[in-house]
């Protein structure tokens, strides 16, 4: 376990590093002069200059290179240009938001997900089974987004049962948390709901054709102790990998779904830099959601290995 | 008459029987369907659309759904259907030109990285490094970098996805050139090139065709996303994300304006989907259902 946990540390160095780069190369890929754009077409010489030495589009393209690096080291991702701050500060500040959004969909997502899955594979090309895969499909073509608003429209606007938008902190109000995250993580978890119960019913399928699983049913085991007990913990094996996938794309869905409800993330930082082009936050918060990305995929590895032991020893 | 049937069918290469094998799959024809009947109304918006897309018309601002606008207006008074109808070709243009430039470069870089072990490492470490990002967050990052236009967007969305397809072309490249009829062309004297382009690419390419409808649909999607923040084709282009967005603040009073472009998306990414899994079906029966 050792040996393969150092091994699959190791390998996430290549990774970072990439990403590293391309969220340097971003500022680097904006056409024309990025200071004059952010500052606007009223600025005055003097200002157009300060900007450039803060950004430190002064200098040649290696030296900030290097300086990014060094300074990345020790943790700071520069100063929004906009806020007046450090990114750093910015980001930490708006994290919890999101995490709290992308946890309560995964959790949905994986509920719902894999219940609907098993539901749908216990009786295969049943009416159940073609009804529940027919419906996942549709989520998965849905998008997130949109769904935000249509709920904004059936729950909000005409029912009245939950708030358009806004946020509660969970230590201050759990509840009103929740009512404030219902929507947005219900909207976001819909598509990978549908990933997840397509992959569950997969997998299902394939382990209720072993040969344990029929031991089980030939020993007279009621069927529903045969599903949940014995396949069961099987079944979820490559359900986890998808679930750490599927933590990526609800992290990049959360920044939008942000936007929609009007919630305090992230996402909302990165999308309000975006539209005012304060390159630094972009860069920070890209990098940071992917580092995020990548280490909740090492996790995810590393509890799959302690978890089976095959995958120690496969490769 | 039988035996020419059958002589017939027996001269016809395989991809006859793939394609008869394909028709007769429900999921491939109603996606089909559903997709076809999306592109005829974008190749002939110009004909379909009731109005022009991008007139505005203050008598008629926020107008509910009618005999005359039969999806309502937006707050210029343009006229929500004919935003569709042509929102539908710019969702269609970007998302080929994305199927298009993925699968050529995943088709090179796979092909690379699979029959040169030297190249293998640094190819597939950068592709790595590209999957860490949530797709969208870094396509919408590069769209806002480069600006917003059309083939920005496409160009975002490239580096996004072609990860993808480079690695399901590396993974059949694997199993392909162990076979013996590349063994026999490399005994035979053929050089690298040859080998790579004629006998394994061809054969490798399979799961790219499943793979490239999927891209096409989360393309469309995430096309969606990027108009919808405003780092999509710029207005007053009809896209269907910037429509959505357009109606975002009047959900109250005009909820119709980001209702029914949603529902578009919806109709042509189920399509694309019911298309694939389909052809996954047919193409390669051994293939699981799988995470896209």
């Amino acid at each position: 376990m050792l040996r393969y946990t150092l091994g699959r540390l190791l390998s996430a160095i290549p990774v970072l590093l990439v990403v590293s780069l391309v969220s340097f190369a971003i500022i680097a890929l904006v056409p024309g002069d990025m200071a004059s754009e952010m500052a606007g077409p009223s600025a005055t010489a003097e200002e157009l200059q300060r900007l450039r030495v803060q950004l430190g589009l002064d200098k040649p393209i290696l030296q900030r290179m290097v300086e990014w690096y060094g300074a990345l080291l020790r943790g700071d991702l520069g100063e929004s240009v906009l806020l007046r701050r450090s990114v750093t500060d910015a980001i930490l500040e708006r994290l919890p938001v999101t995490l709290g959004l992308t946890f309560l969909a995964l959790v949905f997502a994986i509920v719902l997900g894999v219940l609907a899955g098993m539901v749908a594979a216990v009786r295969p090309n049943s009416w159940t089974d073609q009804g529940v895969m027919a419906l996942a499909l549709v989520g998965l073509s849905l998008p997130d987004f949109w769904l935000g608003l249509v709920f904004i429209w059936g729950f909000a606007v005409q029912l009245g049962w939950l708030p358009t938008g806004g946020y509660v902190p969970f230590g201050e109000d759990p509840l009103g948390w929740l009512r404030s995250m219902a929507m947005p993580a219900g909207a976001l978890a819909l598509t990978q709901m549908g990933l997840l119960a397509r992959m569950t019913r997969a997998s299902m399928l394939d382990v209720l054709r072993q040969d344990y699983v029929r031991t089980a049913r030939a020993k007279g085991l009621p069927g529903w102790v045969v599903v949940f007990r014995h396949a069961g913990a099987n079944v979820l094996v490559p359900v986890i990998t998808v679930a750490g996938v599927s933590v990526g794309i609800l992290l990049g869905g959360a920044v939008v779904i942000e936007q929609v409800f009007s919630l305090p993330g992230v996402g909302r930082l990165i999308i309000g830099a975006i539209q005012r082009r304060d390159y630094p936050v972009i860069q920070g918060g890209l990098l940071l959601t992917a580092t995020i990305f990548v280490l909740v995929n090492l996790a995810v590895d590393l509890l799959y290995a302690a978890v089976d032991p095959r995958v120690r020893y496969g490769r | 008459m039988a035996a020419e049937a059958v002589a017939g069918e027996a001269a016809a290469p395989r991809r006859a029987g793939v394609v008869v094998r394909a028709l007769g799959h429900r999921g491939v024809l109603i996606g089909l369907a559903l997709f076809g009947a999306v592109v005829l109304i974008a190749l002939f918006a110009d004909w379909i659309a009731p109005h022009d897309p991008v007139r505005n018309n203050f008598r008629y601002r926020l107008g509910a759904p009618n005999d005359i606008h039969w999806l309502g207006t937006d707050r210029f008074g343009r006229d929500i259907l004919s935003r569709i109808i042509h929102g539908t070709r710019v969702s269609l243009r970007i998302g080929l030109m994305v199927v298009v430039t993925t699968g050529v470069l995943g088709a090179l870089l796979g092909a690379m990285a699979g029959y040169f072990r030297a190249l293998d490492g640094p190819i597939m470490r950068v592709m790595d490094g590209l999957m860490a990002f949530p797709g969208i967050l870094l396509a919408v990052s590069l769209a806002a970098a480069l600006g917003p236009s059309e083939t920005n967007a496409a160009i975002a969305l490239t580096v996004a996805y072609t990860p993808r397809t480079a690695r399901i072309v590396r993974a059949s490249v694997l199993v392909v050139r162990e076979m013996e009829y590349v063994e026999a062309a490399r005994a035979l004297g053929a050089g690298h090139a040859h080998i790579l382009f004629r006998h394994i690419l061809p054969n490798s390419l399979t799961p790219l065709v499943v793979q490239s409808t999927y891209i096409f649909a989360l393309s469309i999607l995430a096309e969606a996303v990027l108009s919808f923040i405003g780092v999509g084709p710029p207005p007053p282009t009809p896209s269907l994300g910037s429509v959505i967005a357009d109606g975002r603040d009047y959900m109250l009073e005009a909820p119709w304006i980001s209702l029914f472009p949603g529902l578009a998306i919806a109709v042509t990414v189920l399509g694309l989907n019911l298309l694939g899994d389909g052809l996954r079906d047919v193409l390669d029966p051994r293939m699981k259902v799988e995470m896209r």
